[in-house]
Parts: C-alpha cells; sequence; structure tokens
C-alpha cells in the first residue's frame, strides 16, 4: 500500500460516509447512520494510514519532511481533523444527528485535495522559510481549530434547517434538541478557539525566527486575527450577554466562513508571505 | 464636584460594558479586512493608477495606506484596552471575596434545590457514615468542611476556586502583550542592508524611512550560498558572517532563513540576495564599419576612447534586474556612448542577451562577455525590547484560555440525613462556575461510587 491508494480509498469511504449519515437523515433509520460511523473509522485509519505513509514515502525519496507543507497535504490534514473530532464528540455525547452535516465537510476537503486538477500531490522538498521546527506545531494546532470551527458551522447548521418543533415524523426529529446543539456548539467554539490561539501564536513565533517579526499583517494573519475577533465576539456574546439559540448560530456560521476565507480566499484572492497553504 | 462624579462615574458606566467589548471586536474585525484589500505601504503612483486621484484623496486622510498604524485603528486598539481594564477590574472586585475568602462559607439550600443532586441510601446510622464519607470526600475534591445542623450532617469540599482566575490572566495577557508591542514600536528598529561578499558596514537603512543608521558594530559578509533542488526550488540560504566590535573579530557565524544572529539585543536574519556590482567586466566592442573588435577588461566608472577618435565609452554601473518593457532582463551593465560631436546616449548590456545592443543599429556595438559574479546578502536588521513582553502575553493566554475553558471551581455537599427507619438518606450535591452540564454527568459517576463505597463495602 501506498499513500496515494491509501489517500483515495480515504475519499472512497468518507463519501460513503456521506451517504449513510445522509441517507440515515432522510430516510429516518438509525441503523444507517450507526453504519455510517464505522465507515468513518475505517476512512480515519485509512487517512491516518495515507499521511503515515506520505511521511515515510518523503524519507524515502530523500527528502525527508511533515507531510504538512501544500494546499493538497493540508487539506487531507484537515479532513483528518474534522473526522476524529467529529468521531470523538459522537463517541463522547451520543449524538449522531449532526453527522449529516459534517460528513458532507469531512468528504469534501479531501475530495476536493484529490480531484482538483490545479492541486499536486507531488511531494517536493520544503523551501527555506518552511524548514523549522514550528511547522508541525502551527499546522497542527490550526487545523485542530479549523475542525473544531467547522464542527461549531455543522452545529449551527441544524437551527436554520430544523423547525421550532419537528413532528413525530418528520425528517427533522432525529436532529439533537436544541439544547443540546447549543452546548455542544459552544464546546466545539471553545475548542476551536484555544487551537486558533496557539496556532497563531505558534506561527507569530515562528515569524520572529524566519522574518524577524512576530506580526506583519500578512493578510493570512490578518484574517487568522479577524476569524479570531469574530469568535471572541461569540464567547462574550454567550458567556456574558446570555445569547443562545438561533442568534448566536449566525455569529457562529459568520465564524466559519472567516474561516474559509482565512484558508483559501486569502490563497486564491489575496497575496501574501502564506503562498503555500 | 457631585456633578463631576457623575460624570466620571458615566464614564466609567461606559467602559464597564460587555456591549461596548462586542461593538470593539466587531469594528476591529470589520475594518481589518480594509488592510488586507487595499494595498499597504504603497507609493502615491500605485494608488493613483488603482484607485484613481479621488480614491488616493480618500486613502490619505484616513491613513488607509498604512491602515493598522493609522489613528483611528489605534484609536480602537486603545479603547479596547481601557474596556478590558474597566471591566476586569469592575469584576475582579466584585469576585475578590469570592476567589479570596477569609473562611470558606457555603449555603446549604443552594446546594439541596440543585437538579444534578443524587441520593443514595445506606443501612448504617449518620454516627458511622460521617467518617468514611469525609475521608472519601476529601480525596474527591480537597479538605472537608463539616457541619451540623439538628440531626442532619453536612459534609463540604471544594477545589479550583483559583481557576476563576483564569479569565482575568486573559485579559490581562492581551494588555501585556499590545504593551510589548508598543514598547517594540517605540524603542526597536527594523532595518535593511545589502552587503556584497568580502565587504563590511556599519550602517543599516530603516525599514520604512529608508534613512541610515548606524550599529554599535561592523557586520562583514565573508561568503553568501544558495543551493537549489533539482525542481530549481531554493533549498538553503547561507550567509557566513562576521562581526567586529570596537576594530576586533567577536564572532563569525553562518545565518540561514529560520536560523537569525542574535547579538546584544540585535537580530540579523537572512532576508533576500542577489548578484553584488563587480569592479570589473570583460567586454567587446565591435566597430561595424571596419569591422575591427576590441576585448579589453575595463572598470565600473572608467572611461575608454573609441577607435579613430570616434568618441568615448563609460562603464556607468550594474543592475542585478532590468525591466525593460514589462520583462525582466535580469543582470545588466550600463554604459555611456558619447561620439564626437553629439550629445552622449545611454545604452544597456543584459547578460543573457547579449544581441541586444546589436539591435540598436549603431556604429559601435557594446557587449559585457564576462564578469567575476559575486554575490551580495541581503539583511534584515532589527531590535524589538518588547518580544519578551509579548511572548509573556502569549503564554499567559493559553493558560489563561485553557484555565477558563476547561477548569472550574467545582464544590460539592453530602448531606447526610437519617431516615425514619434508622436507615440514612445521603444526598450528594455539586456546582461548578461553569459547564453545569459536564457537572451533572461527574455528580452522577460520583454518586455510583458512593453507593459502592458505602453498600457494597468497596475500597475507595
Amino acid at each position: 500500500m501506498n499513500s496515494a491508494f491509501a489517500l483515495s480509498s480515504t475519499t472512497f469511504l468518507y463519501g460513503l460516509a456521506m451517504v449513510c449519515y445522509v441517507g440515515a437523515f432522510a430516510f429516518k433509520k438509525k441503523m444507517p447512520a450507526t453504519a455510517g460511523f464505522y465507515v468513518l473509522v475505517l476512512g480515519l485509519v485509512l487517512n491516518t494510514a495515507g499521511i503515515g505513509l506520505r511521511w515515510v514515502e518523503s524519507y524515502q525519496m530523500g527528502i525527508g519532511r511533515a507531510p504538512f507543507s501544500n494546499m493538497y497535504e493540508s487539506l487531507v490534514f484537515f479532513s483528518w481533523t474534522m473526522a476524529a473530532l467529529y468521531l470523538y464528540v459522537e463517541i463522547k455525547y451520543k449524538e449522531q444527528g449532526f453527522g449529516v452535516f459534517v460528513s458532507p465537510l469531512i468528504f469534501l476537503a479531501i475530495a476536493y485535495a484529490s480531484f482538483d486538477p490545479s492541486m499536486s500531490a507531488k511531494i517536493n522538498p520544503l523551501i527555506p522559510a518552511l524548514k523549522s521546527n514550528w511547522l508541525i506545531a502551527h499546522v497542527v494546532t490550526c487545523f485542530l481549530g479549523y475542525a473544531g470551527f467547522a464542527l461549531a458551522f455543522g452545529l449551527s447548521l441544524t437551527y436554520y434547517v430544523k423547525p421550532g418543533k419537528p413532528g413525530q415524523h418528520s425528517i427533522f426529529s432525529r436532529l439533537p434538541d436544541g439544547e443540546v446543539i447549543d452546548e455542544l456548539t459552544y464546546q466545539m467554539v471553545v475548542f476551536g478557539f484555544l487551537f486558533l490561539t496557539i496556532g497563531i501564536i505558534t506561527g507569530a513565533v515562528w515569524a520572529n525566527s524566519a522574518w524577524g517579526k512576530y506580526w506583519s499583517w500578512d493578510p493570512k494573519e490578518t484574517w487568522s486575527l479577524i476569524t479570531w475577533f469574530v469568535y471572541a465576539i461569540f464567547l462574550h456574546l454567550r458567556l456574558m450577554r446570555g445569547w443562545h439559540g438561533r442568534n448566536l448560530a449566525l455569529v457562529s456560521i459568520t465564524g466559519f466562513i472567516a474561516v474559509l476565507f482565512t484558508y483559501f480566499g486569502v490563497n486564491f484572492l489575496l497575496s501574501g508571505l502564506h503562498s503555500y497553504g | 464636584m457631585k456633578n463631576k462624579d457623575g460624570i466620571s462615574r458615566q464614564i466609567w458606566v461606559f467602559f464597564c460594558s460587555v456591549k461596548l467589548t462586542v461593538y470593539l471586536l466587531v469594528l476591529l474585525a470589520v475594518t481589518s479586512i480594509i488592510g488586507t484589500v487595499v494595498l499597504q505601504n504603497g507609493s502615491p503612483q500605485q494608488y493613483v493608477n488603482l484607485y484613481g486621484e479621488g480614491g488616493y484623496n480618500l486613502i490619505q486622510v484616513f491613513d488607509i495606506d498604512d491602515m493598522y498604524h493609522a489613528w483611528w485603528f489605534l484609536l480602537l486598539l486603545l479603547l479596547l484596552c481601557i474596556n478590558i481594564t474597566v471591566c476586569s477590574v469592575e469584576r475582579l472586585s466584585l469576585l475578590w471575596k469570592t476567589i479570596f475568602p477569609d473562611r470558606v462559607r457555603f449555603n446549604v439550600n443552594r446546594y439541596l434545590t440543585s437538579k444534578s443532586s443524587q441520593t443514595v441510601d445506606s443501612a448504617s446510622s449518620v454516627k458511622q457514615l460521617i467518617e468514611p464519607c469525609e475521608r472519601w470526600l476529601a480525596r474527591k475534591a480537597g479538605p472537608v468542611t463539616r457541619q451540623t445542623d439538628g440531626r442532619t450532617t453536612y459534609l463540604y469540599a471544594e477545589k479550583g476556586r483559583w481557576t476563576r482566575l483564569g479569565v482575568f490572566v486573559v485579559h490581562a495577557s492581551v494588555l501585556l502583550l499590545l504593551a510589548g508591542a508598543l514598547i517594540g514600536a517605540v524603542f526597536g528598529f527594523k532595518a535593511n542592508v545589502r552587503i556584497d561578499e568580502g565587504t563590511q558596514t556599519g550602517r543599516v537603512f530603516e525599514s520604512k524611512t529608508r534613512q541610515p543608521m548606524t550599529l554599535d558594530f561592523i557586520i562583514r559578509c565573508n561568503e553568501f550560498e544558495v543551493s537549489f533542488y533539482e525542481n530549481g526550488a531554493p533549498e538553503e540560504f547561507r550567509s557566513n558572517l562576521t562581526i567586529i566590535e570596537d576594530g576586533k573579530e567577536s564572532l563569525t557565524t553562518d545565518i540561514r532563513v529560520n536560523h537569525p544572529l542574535r547579538y546584544k539585543g540585535i537580530n540579523i536574519f537572512q532576508s533576500s540576495y542577489g548578484t553584488a556590482s563587480p569592479d570589473t567586466v570583460t567586454m567587446q566592442i565591435v566597430d561595424n564599419q571596419s569591422g575591427e573588435e576590441i576585448n579589453r577588461d575595463i572598470r565600473i566608472g572608467e572611461t575608454i576612447e573609441l577607435p579613430d577618435g570616434a568618441g568615448q565609452f563609460t562603464l556607468q554601473g550594474f543592475l542585478p534586474h532590468f525591466e525593460f518593457q514589462n520583462h525582466d532582463l535580469g543582470e545588466t551593465f550600463f554604459g555611456l556612448v558619447a561620439l564626437a560631436g553629439k550629445t552622449g546616449f545611454q545604452i544597456g548590456m543584459p547578460m543573457q542577451f547579449p544581441t541586444f545592443d546589436k539591435m540598436r543599429k549603431g556604429r559601435f556595438t557594446f557587449v559585457v562577455t564576462d564578469f567575476e559574479k559575486r554575490y551580495y546578502t541581503g539583511l534584515q536588521v532589527t531590535k524589538d525590547p518588547g518580544v519578551w513582553y509579548v511572548y509573556a502575553g502569549f503564554i499567559l493566554m493559553i493558560l489563561g484560555c485553557w484555565v477558563t475553558f476547561f477548569m472550574s471551581h467545582q464544590s460539592f455537599l453530602l448531606t447526610l440525613a437519617p431516615r425514619n427507619d434508622g436507615q440514612t438518606r445521603v444526598v450528594l450535591s455539586g456546582k461548578s462556575s461553569r459547564n453545569s452540564r459536564s457537572m451533572t454527568l461527574k455528580i452522577k459517576q460520583m454518586a455510583t461510587r458512593l453507593e459502592n463505597l458505602l453498600n457494597k463495602g468497596e475500597s475507595i
């Protein structure tokens, strides 16, 4: 097995898991969601193997670097963090209703990496700026943060899909209760906020050793700060102003749009120092 | 006097509001977008080209060409700092007695009404139960306070009271890192310098103003080296530098990207490189009338006579990149041709295009055939005495967030009440300063353990 095979299988499995979760939602059945859970677990195993093998292969090629340094690798890892966090939440809170919103995100990230022709899966050696011990810490923490926000986004969406009081036979009856969504959204935002904070800080410390400035208002930096502001607003509104439910969900959705812009928008629309992913 | 008090009170109340915090954060988030869309620190010409005269005027009025240092953006940050300070002082003074009590007190009623309470019945009497329950609770949560009210005994214990300080640590960390940034901006500098291989300098140029600054020491570039991967991407940039202080060589070291040199509070970073201007080049001058060919060495700045008294040629200088009709022609030499009786004109001689001057179709064709290649290293030289405050802020922020979000002040109350049948009813209740949901779960788990302990005689 090589990394390419492992990661294509992962893409297929994540797609299958998505079909299961969506099926469970559409047909109001528990069984497909349970199947989706196991498919997702298998996908995560292969995703882990794929990332690990890519690491090993880079050493075999004589390059030897962590697989976190371009758009392709970051998307594969983003899928990994989302899948891992989602599975953890499903096991811990025994809620599988919102898998229908999260599994498409997990699939989309890795599918984008696999199918977009402009995305290079080649293992290239690192340019001088990326040769640093901070690379792993920075990327891992940022994407754990993004994963927390992605799950919060999936949870927040349920507010806008689910009617106030779904009937017993409505397809929305299997979605978690408002109170549960609210609590889980908060937990995910807190998780994401902590890791985004660490991600920005590790990035700043790294920038200071590479370029001599811990903060230079580069578009990537600025947008990560904007994202941080939005989630800081979320936390203040919930903890200090007592916001809940749909209004707060809107803040979490706005936050995730900022995440997406930080991740993709900055690279495709703006120019800056952070052109590798 | 009373009126004045009223105004200062009003200002205090204004800054004491979380609503203000939210508005300030929204404003900061929205305005920060501008600087990522509008070009920053560009030249006036660039702005006029991009946005027109009117647009440029608007940009100048609001300092949008350097918006993260504009007065109104700094004002927003200042307001946020005041807001954070006032809110923290207000809340800390309210919570002070809670966080640092003279004596731990507890209000039984607030626990008994808790929905998450769990009940365990035991065949033993209250008296028999007090000691094992106390030991168990002490192990779970800390020192136990006992209180008896008639026949009912209350055992109280708590942990993590200090975690209520976490949120203040987070907010203090924001102030600390902004203070660090301010110290860096006032007492630090950021400068650039280019040093040719084999030369030295003690003068660097401030990044924004381009004003020269003199360092307390001299930097010599002994060697610069760039290596490439097979695919053409750069692998490593390396400069070998010697620091010379008071006429003595005090340090020689390599610097690479991500591996700067830190010397007496000054940081030296590898930031760019290029081809240095040589002293002497080899030229070929062809007289297209006679076919005569001259090959000779010529120094930069030297003027030579052309054959037959046709005029003079001066080799003026060198540019590592020459922009010609929107193309980068690369390393290019420039010369001044002054033919007898005519005004002089300038010519370019790009190394990559030896026939470039021939296309001019003049009497003479000038080509630089060879020169001794040397690199210059581009260094960034910075001083930032505020960086340690910023780093301290970073550490405090991470610790503070961890404490605030994942730890809490938890208190537990065990109520031991005798029942009419001689048995004892033990009620376990708990409170947490945040996340009551996980506290409910915890109480449930603890109640199961307690049940095992009391009724099945399991050891703790």
